[in-house]
């Protein structure tokens, strides 16, 4: 038997030794569930969709989360700030595949088609797969958006309810790709509607091959892409869930890049000579929600007094093994208008039992805390940070329960404010400062759900309302820094740590950029 | 005959009464798929409304089993709240995968186990005997997550003999055939193509995904079989046997292993259900795209209908194993008659 085995063995490495040249291997760390960026929310299916088979009318630049010309060669705003005219990129083809074959470029059609599925709840392709469109709707784009206009086949105009200036960036975002109209009225007419999303056609650098479930998905290079790109011929993702297995591909070169490297394995890659870990401050906050609806954290002062108790330099050693900055604002650095003047809350317990005397509760109080239930980037180890912040507490006084449900129930309690203390955390979207300070800590979140302190500061929010309709950078950067400054200053979280994001690919694998939006880029990559 | 009708009448009310205990079970975790599909970014109540109705979620509970058993009768398993497609489609386009890793195990765990066990109980008592019931007892305690990772390290990254994970190269496309690659890769359009190559390259994926499975079946087989054979050893009839002189080979392989074998068929067809749960745990660590992995997916995600629907296809596989057995039982032990 043992004979045997070896023998399959010895014969199957001779014959298997001959690789392809230029294909790329990417370990993911999971499925997509669709093939569609309208449909998909979560970064897994966005680096299977967006990332590689489609393009935007604007994208963020590799790198950075400035908007750049994509599909669209350059738009116009009108003074009102109400309508955006896009002019068109002319000759850019749509994939041929096995199942498609374009007989015209892309044009006005294709943008009207992309974004009215998701819009128009009569439109044709509506109800397809399910027919939920959840980002597009937590961006709120169906109520920014009042009609769409072609003007000619290669300008298009969109025309707003109210100014929003983060129209652009939402409009950069996966689930704005554009999808072919062409292709989409040939699957009307053969009544295969729901072949959209799971035989996909783009305008992107990658061709849709074949994808088998939980496995393998192919994607060869596109022959006729409109832009300049790396020199990847054929790409695959190896589906691989377990972190630390990616980590054994990556070191027999079963792949070239493995995503979300575990914490634990990273000091052994940047030992390892035969790979290339990056790292960048990523666009993300950890922080711990005060609920001001509950007492004692109605009182201004007991909210800064638990600021100045908490250590946050032992958490960022200890749970995040120091792959993590400090957190002295809502804003990550790496966004514009982050607001470098704020002072943070120093850690001091004789500060903390001033403020608490101060308050009236000189013999501190009881109350519990909610420790994050997954582990996040932004927050690594819930319940072991909550045990910290335990012991730091009880030094100024105040007795904490730790508590925590199932991360679905955690979040809906959490909605209804059941709280008095929440670890949470959130990853940027778009990249606009919108994002974190309206999104997070604005009174339309409140009911929205995604404002854990319940706080509603008029002054805060009509300043992160105002920049939002702003579209001047200076203004709006302004208008953000205020903000920025009432909220440390009415203090409503503990803000606690940007989380360092980590990349770890084969030393051959060059051009890869950090992506602040957390997305995987493969347009410029070169294999030498 | 009458034995065979009754077998198959009980499937109906085991299968209601495990689609019960799913159906209800699932619903007690707290969770909620709707509040998971959104996460951190929250929802108002009127779209949390909306979301819930869209997936049939606001009727009363007793009147979505009532659907559930309804549509299932009718092969309706629903529809996956995450993926949206059918929940048969995401089933059968993994199931091969399970299935062959399974077979895979439990035939490596069974040319292996029998042999051993056999010689076990000949050598009773031996230096060999104590030593393989000692190292059966550590494999069947082991912990598959811990010895998956451990044979990737020694055979993957060490030795570079096996691949760390997947079920075959990258490099080739086998049209899905049977979905069981070991067939697949052994149509003529694919050994046209590339020869026996992608065959020999399943076969390396397959080995230690299927040791690591096969490793508990393989101490349970080996176990019973030592104490099968033992027990078989001492009856009247081989005393008689031996008694009248007859050849010892012809003792152990004809007279006594076809009766020891009877009750090691029940302990294959009870590691079947072993097979499926350890499949959850192997088929993560080897990035193996079963239903193992599906499973646990859904439950995290609370994909009602796949939790549902896979667990009535999974427990309708298990029960109709057992009835196979139990058909098998019959031909081979002729009291059964």
């Amino acid at each position: 038997m043992k004979t045997t085995v070896l023998f399959f063995l010895f014969v199957s490495n001779l014959a298997l030794t001959t690789a392809q040249a230029k294909s790329f291997v990417y370990c993911s760390e999971g499925s997509p569930s669709s093939f569609n960026p309208q449909l998909v929310t979560d970064g897994t299916s966005t680096n299977a969709t967006a990332q590689v088979i489609y393009n935007n009318l604007v994208a963020f630049e590799p790198g950075s989360t400035k908007i750049i010309p994509q599909l669209a060669t350059s738009w116009d705003i009108s003074k009102d700030k109400l309508v955006y005219t896009f002019t068109l990129r002319k000759g850019v083809k749509f994939h041929t595949t096995k199942y498609f074959t374009p007989t015209r470029d892309f044009n006005a059609t294709d943008v009207v088609f992309s974004v009215d599925r998701q819009r128009v709840k009569t439109h044709p392709f509506h109800d397809v797969s399910g027919g939920k469109y959840e980002y597009f709707d937590g961006m709120e784009m169906g109520k920014t958006i009042k009609e769409i206009k072609v003007l000619d086949p290669y300008k298009v105009q969109f025309v707003l309810n109210t100014p929003d200036a983060t129209f652009l960036a939402n409009m950069a975002m996966s689930f704005m790709g554009i999808l072919s109209e062409e292709y989409g009225s040939k699957l009307m007419a053969a009544n295969k509607k729901s072949d959209m999303d799971t035989m996909p056609v783009g305008t992107g650098l990658f061709v849709f091959q074949s994808y088998a479930k939980d496995s393998v998905i192919k994607y060869t290079a596109n022959p006729q892409y409109w832009g300049q790109h790396g020199n990847i011929d054929k790409l695959i993702f190896a589906i691989t869930p377990d972190a630390n297995v990616r980590h054994q591909k990556l070191k027999t070169g079963e792949c070239q890049f493995a995503n979300e490297p575990a914490p634990a394995d990273i000091p052994e890659m940047q030992k390892n000579p035969k790979l290339t870990v990056m790292k960048d401050a990523g666009l993300n906050v950890g922080y711990l929600a005060l609920n001001v609806t509950k007492k004692p954290f109605d009182n201004l002062l007991v909210r800064q007094a638990v600021n100045h108790a908490l250590n946050k330099k032992s958490y960022i050693d200890a749970i995040y093994m120091g792959n993590a900055v400090i957190a002295k604002n809502p804003l990550p650095p790496t966004i514009w208008s982050y607001s470098d003047a704020i002072k943070d809350y120093e850690y001091s317990v004789e500060k903390a039992k001033a403020l608490l005397a101060k308050a009236g509760y000189p013999n501190g109080f009881e109350t519990d805390m909610w420790t994050l239930p997954v582990a996040r980037p932004y927050n690594p180890n819930g319940k072991k940070m909550g045990e910290l912040m335990q012991a730091d507490l009880a030094k100024v006084g105040i007795k904490v329960r730790l508590q925590t449900y199932d991360w679905p129930t955690y979040l809906k309690k959490a909605s209804q404010g059941e709280h008095s203390m929440l670890q949470m955390g959130w990853t940027g979207d778009n990249g606009d400062p919108d994002n974190f300070l309206n999104t997070l800590l604005g009174c339309g979140a409140v009911k929205a759900g995604s404002n854990y302190s319940k706080w509603c500061d008029q002054k805060f929010n009509k300043a992160v309302v105002d920049a939002k309709v702003q579209t001047d950078i200076k203004k709006r950067t302004a208008l953000y820094k205020d903000a920025q400054k009432i909220f440390k200053e009415q203090a409503p979280w503990v803000t606690i740590a940007h989380s360092t994001v980590f990349k770890a690919m084969a030393k051959n694998v060059k051009g890869y950029k950090i992506d602040p939006l957390g997305h995987d880029l493969f347009t410029f990559l070169v294999i030498e | 005959m009458k034995f065979f009708l009754k077998k198959f009448l009980d499937l109906i009310p085991t299968l209601l009464g495990i689609s019960l205990i799913c159906f209800f079970i699932i619903r007690l975790i707290p969770g909620d798929p709707v509040l998971n599909l959104v996460g951190e970014r929250g929802v108002d109540p009127v779209r949390y409304a909306e979301m819930k109705h869209n997936l049939g979620l606001d009727l009363p509970i007793i009147q979505q089993f009532w659907f559930f058993v309804k549509n299932a009768c009718m092969g309706n398993l629903g529809t996956s709240i995450v993926s949206n497609n059918s929940v048969w489609a995401e089933f059968i386009e993994r199931f091969p995968a399970t299935f062959e890793l399974g077979m895979f195990s439990l035939f490596f765990a069974t040319i292996i186990g029998i042999p051993l066990g056999i010689y076990a109980a000949l050598k009773r008592n031996s230096f060999f005997d104590y030593f393989l019931m000692g190292t059966s007892l550590i494999g069947y305690s082991m912990p598959i997550f811990w010895w998956g990772l451990i044979l990737i390290l020694l055979f993957s990254v060490k030795l570079g003999l096996t691949p760390v994970s997947g079920r075959i190269e990258l490099t080739y496309d086998i049209p899905v055939m049977t979905g069981l690659y070991l067939i697949d890769t052994l149509q003529s359009a694919v050994v046209k193509a590339e020869g026996f190559a992608p065959f020999w390259s399943a076969i390396k994926h397959l080995i230690l995904p299927a040791i690591a499975l096969g490793t508990i079946p393989l101490a349970v087989i080996a176990r019973m079989t030592r104490s099968s054979m033992l027990e078989v050893l001492g009856e009247d009839y081989i005393r008689t046997a031996r008694a009248k002189g007859m050849n010892k080979t012809r003792i152990v392989y004809i007279h006594a292993l076809r009766n020891a074998l009877v009750p090691i068929v029940t302990t294959l067809a009870l590691l079947f259900g072993s097979i499926i749960t350890g499949a959850i745990l192997t088929e993560t660590i080897f990035s193996w795209p079963g239903i193992g992995k599906w499973i646990v997916q859904s439950i995290t995600s609370r994909d009602y209908p796949v939790i549902q629907g896979g667990v009535l296809i999974i427990s309708f596989i298990i029960v109709m194993t057992n009835i196979i057995v139990d058909v098998i039982y019959y031909f081979l032990n002729p009291k059964m008659r």
